[in-house]
């Protein structure tokens, strides 16, 4: 399990290189990335910046791999999310579980990423232009996030 | 009993504060999330709205997301935030 927070861009290729290249038991590797949108809610967004809670982060992404793990049949995961500030189209995130048969995989893949979405401490502030007129907003979670994350807990 | 408070986001913004070291008398009694969110309300009128208005505040005790019941110990370190929105 690798868990990063960081500033700097990733390389999604080189990484899932490395993680699915690791041992030869792995026949499906699933990955997701985030990237910033150039609009929210109506409005064009030029910047996006997000925060953490350092120390909480890593701790709180861990326990939500490892209970992906107590779920499903993963061979290896990664996650690496960025902080600070980003333009439209940086990634965000990445995402990526390696397993022997994919549906493990999928899931997990899934998984991490709606408790990601609603329990690891982030929080994201954009940027908006509208009539010429710039405005900093912070990001409001969203109902749907939730509901995703709540489907998992029903039994499969 | 000593603990540690950071706030997060919309709420360190808003209260200007990003930690802040607090002492309670040993005679406090059972001190929780909640206890400690009514106590900081009573600062100001923007305290108040910030910790127990709409915005559904979460509270964490050393790194763990917790409920509004969740007790807190001497040496804790507690934040508060609004719910999260990475990814």
């Amino acid at each position: 399990m690798t868990v990063r927070v960081q500033t700097e861009d990733f390389d999604a290729g080189t990484e899932i290189n490395q993680l699915r290249n690791a041992t030869g038991n792995i026949g499906a590797v699933v990955s997701f990335i985030g990237q910033v949108r150039d609009l929210n809610q109506g409005d064009a967004v030029s910047l996006l910046t997000l925060e953490h809670y350092p120390g909480m982060t890593e701790k709180a992404l861990e326990a939500i791999v490892l209970q992906a793990k107590s779920r499903w049949d993963i061979v290896d995961s990664l996650i690496i999310h960025r902080v600070g500030t980003l333009q439209p189209t940086d990634q965000i995130v990445l995402v990526a579980v390696t397993s022997s048969h994919r549906g493990d995989a999928f899931k997990a893949c899934e998984f991490i990423m709606d408790y990601l979405k609603t329990e690891a401490p982030f929080w994201k502030k954009e940027v908006t232009q509208f009539e010429g007129q710039t405005t900093e907003r912070w990001v409001e979670a969203k109902v749907t996030d939730d509901q995703a994350r709540e489907r998992w807990l029903k039994p499969e | 009993m000593k603990i540690q408070i950071f706030y997060f986001a919309r709420l360190k913004e808003t209260l200007k504060f990003s930690t802040e070291n607090l002492e309670f008398p040993d005679d406090i009694g059972d001190l929780t999330i909640l206890k400690l969110k009514a106590h900081l309300a009573k600062r100001s009128d923007v305290w108040q709205q910030m910790l127990l208005g709409k915005l559904k505040v979460r509270g964490a005790i050393n790194h763990e997301l917790v409920d509004d019941n969740a007790a807190i110990a001497d040496g804790d370190e507690v934040a508060f935030f609004p719910p999260v929105t990475g990814g």
